[in-house]
Formats: C-alpha cells, sequence, structure tokens
C-alpha cells in the first residue's frame, strides 16, 4: 500500500449518541471516583493532587492500588510495576481495536486510545463481535467515563463523607456486572464457549499462583490461543459494505 | 528507588502513572501495527478480547463475598434470559446490596 488510506471517520451524531448511551454507567463512575477521591485524601494527598491523578491517569484500579502503596517515601519502580501490571489488560484491549483503527490515521488512532477504558471499550467490543463497527463509543462513552470519574473524584475529595460505604450498595459490583453484561451480549459460538473455560481457568490460575494483577492478561491471552488454533468459517467483517454505510 | 511525597515528588509520581498508563493504552495497538493480520491473527484477538472480560470476572467471582457472586449470577441470568443490559446490571447491584444488608 503506497498510498494508506483511512476509511474510517468519527461521525458526531454517533459520538454525541454513545455519549449520552454511557452516561448512566458514568453516574456509577462517579460514586467510583468519589470513593477514589476519599481515599487519596485519607492517604495525604492534597485535593487538587487527586483530581491531577484521576485527569491524566484516568485509570481507577491502578490508582486505588497507588495510593494504597502511599506513604510519607514512595518505591518508585515497584509502584509503576503495579500500575503496568493492573493496567496491562490496556494492551490487549488496544490490540483487539486494531482491525478497525488501522483505518482511521495514526494521529487520530492515537488520540482517541487517551479515552480508552474497560467499559467504552467493553462495548465496543462486543459490537465488533457482532458485527458493527463502534470506534464512536470510544470517544463519546470515553468521554462521559472521564469526566464522571474527574467529576467524581472531586467530590470524593471536597464532600469525603458523602459516600462511606460504596460497598454496601452494591456499587463495587457495577463494573463487574456491565462487564459480564457485555461479555454475555456478544456472539456465542462453540469456540467462544472453549475459549471462555480456557480463559476463566487460565485466569483463576494465574490469581492463585503467578503474582498479583497478571490473572486478566494471562487468562486473556490462553483464551486467545483458542482462537489461534480454531478458526471459524465465518468471514471478518466486509470491509467494503462497512465503508458505504 | 524512593522518591518523597513532597509537591514535587507528587507531581512525578503522577507523571510517571500517566505515562505508565499511556504507554499500556498506545502499546498494544502500536504492536500491532508491525503485525500483519491474517485470518487466524484476527481470530486470535478476536477471542482473546472476549475472553478479557472473563478474565476479569471470573477471580471477580472467586475472591468475592456473598453479595458479589449474587450480583454477578442475578446479572448473568437476566442477561442470558432478556438480552437487556441495563436491567440485568440493575437487578445485579440490587442483588448485591441486598444479600449485604441481609448478610452484614
Amino acid at each position: 500500500m503506497t498510498t494508506p488510506s483511512y476509511p474510517y471517520h468519527l461521525q458526531p451524531t454517533r459520538v454525541r449518541a454513545e455519549f449520552f448511551r454511557l452516561l448512566p454507567i458514568s453516574l456509577f463512575v462517579i460514586a467510583f471516583g468519589a470513593a477514589f477521591g476519599l481515599a487519596a485524601t485519607q492517604e495525604g494527598l492534597e485535593p487538587l493532587q487527586a483530581l491531577l491523578m484521576s485527569t491524566v491517569v484516568f485509570a481507577g484500579a491502578s490508582q486505588f492500588a497507588a495510593v494504597d502503596m502511599w506513604g510519607a517515601e514512595v518505591s518508585l519502580v515497584p509502584m509503576m510495576a503495579v500500575v503496568f501490571a493492573i493496567n496491562s489488560r490496556h494492551l490487549l484491549m488496544g490490540a483487539s481495536l486494531y482491525p478497525m483503527l488501522r483505518d482511521m490515521s495514526p494521529g487520530r488512532r492515537y488520540a482517541l486510545l487517551l479515552l480508552l477504558t474497560d467499559a467504552n471499550w467493553a462495548v465496543s467490543a462486543q459490537e465488533y463481535q457482532n458485527g458493527r463497527r463502534n470506534l464512536e463509543v470510544i470517544v463519546g462513552g470515553g468521554l462521559a467515563l472521564w469526566l464522571a470519574w474527574v467529576l467524581g473524584t472531586g467530590l470524593g475529595v471536597y464532600f469525603g463523607g458523602l459516600l462511606r460505604d460504596p460497598h454496601s450498595l452494591g456499587l463495587d459490583m457495577v463494573l463487574g456486572c456491565f462487564l459480564l453484561a457485555m461479555a454475555l451480549g456478544g456472539r456465542k459460538t462453540p469456540r467462544t464457549l472453549v475459549a471462555w473455560a480456557v480463559a476463566a481457568l487460565a485466569s483463576l490460575a494465574a490469581w492463585y499462583w503467578l503474582p498479583p494483577n497478571t490473572h486478566v492478561v494471562v487468562g486473556a491471552l490462553a483464551g486467545g490461543v483458542i482462537g489461534f488454533f480454531w478458526l471459524e468459517p465465518r468471514r471478518t467483517i466486509d470491509h467494503a459494505e462497512d465503508q458505504a454505510q | 528507588m524512593t522518591l518523597e511525597t513532597s509537591t514535587t515528588g507528587i507531581l512525578i509520581i503522577i507523571a510517571l502513572m500517566a505515562l505508565v498508563t499511556l504507554a499500556t493504552r498506545w502499546g498494544g495497538v502500536f504492536i500491532m501495527s508491525f503485525v500483519r493480520i491474517n485470518p487466524r491473527i484476527e481470530s486470535f484477538i478476536n477471542t482473546m478480547a472476549s475472553s478479557v472480560l472473563i478474565a476479569i470476572i471470573v477471580p471477580m467471582a472467586f475472591s468475592g463475598d456473598a453479595g458479589a457472586i449474587a450480583a454477578l449470577v442475578t446479572t448473568a441470568v437476566i442477561m442470558l434470559v432478556s438480552q437487556r443490559a441495563l436491567p440485568a446490571i440493575g437487578a445485579g447491584i440490587a442483588a448485591a446490596a441486598l444479600i449485604r444488608f441481609l448478610l452484614g
């Protein structure tokens, strides 16, 4: 290919629609953000520092882990290793979007990835399994999630007492339930089910026996191996048809 | 290597966290841009994608309390029956809250 063409153009109306579509889940993200803000200030971060962290890091689980390791001094290498391990699932999530992202110029591609996180990726991946190409949800949905995360952090650092116990309301399970619903809403073929079984066993084995925070990557790669050796007879998504819409 | 959590130190820590996280957001796509996509690779990444969710959820269920398990089971059942995500998620959260209220 001498002249690369990038047929995927984000449609502003769809980006807006996806923003509103992920608003309900974003409300729950506000609650997580508040819990993070509270935890961060309790560990000694200034409100503005916690807000800055949420704004530029935008990865909840790793931020909780980092403030957990906070003290008068911080050991940089262990902390960054934990942050990397928890967020290493982004590597796989980004890679899985590549068949769509390669149809987008590198500048847009990497800008879009700034907003990549679990919930918007899960929607996009599920739709891709069902034969729809949706990168708009990464942008629109990601923006909703990011705003919610920053707003929630702000509420937590300034009004921490508001939501002392998200656990008792079941709010810690929002993301788990959301991701599970996305998984079960995707196409289920015998191949997928075998891959899930392998992924489940591998992630549990890693959970018990491998270093902490490696289970997601181990399980996902183990599931992927099934796909590598067991090809589905279905055709890949017809790109020509997709461009026409 | 340790860093004092002075104002400058904290800013450096936050910047490093942001860079490490950015590397994970960009890295997968960057590596894939050197990979020639054939049906086998495409099959690998598609199966891997749906396995990411399972690999997050299953250990969460196994290490979670009764409320967590109730939430995931409820969501799974309603999702499989109705294929509607929002009611499934809502019922799952309610199930966790209920079980924790009853057992707590």
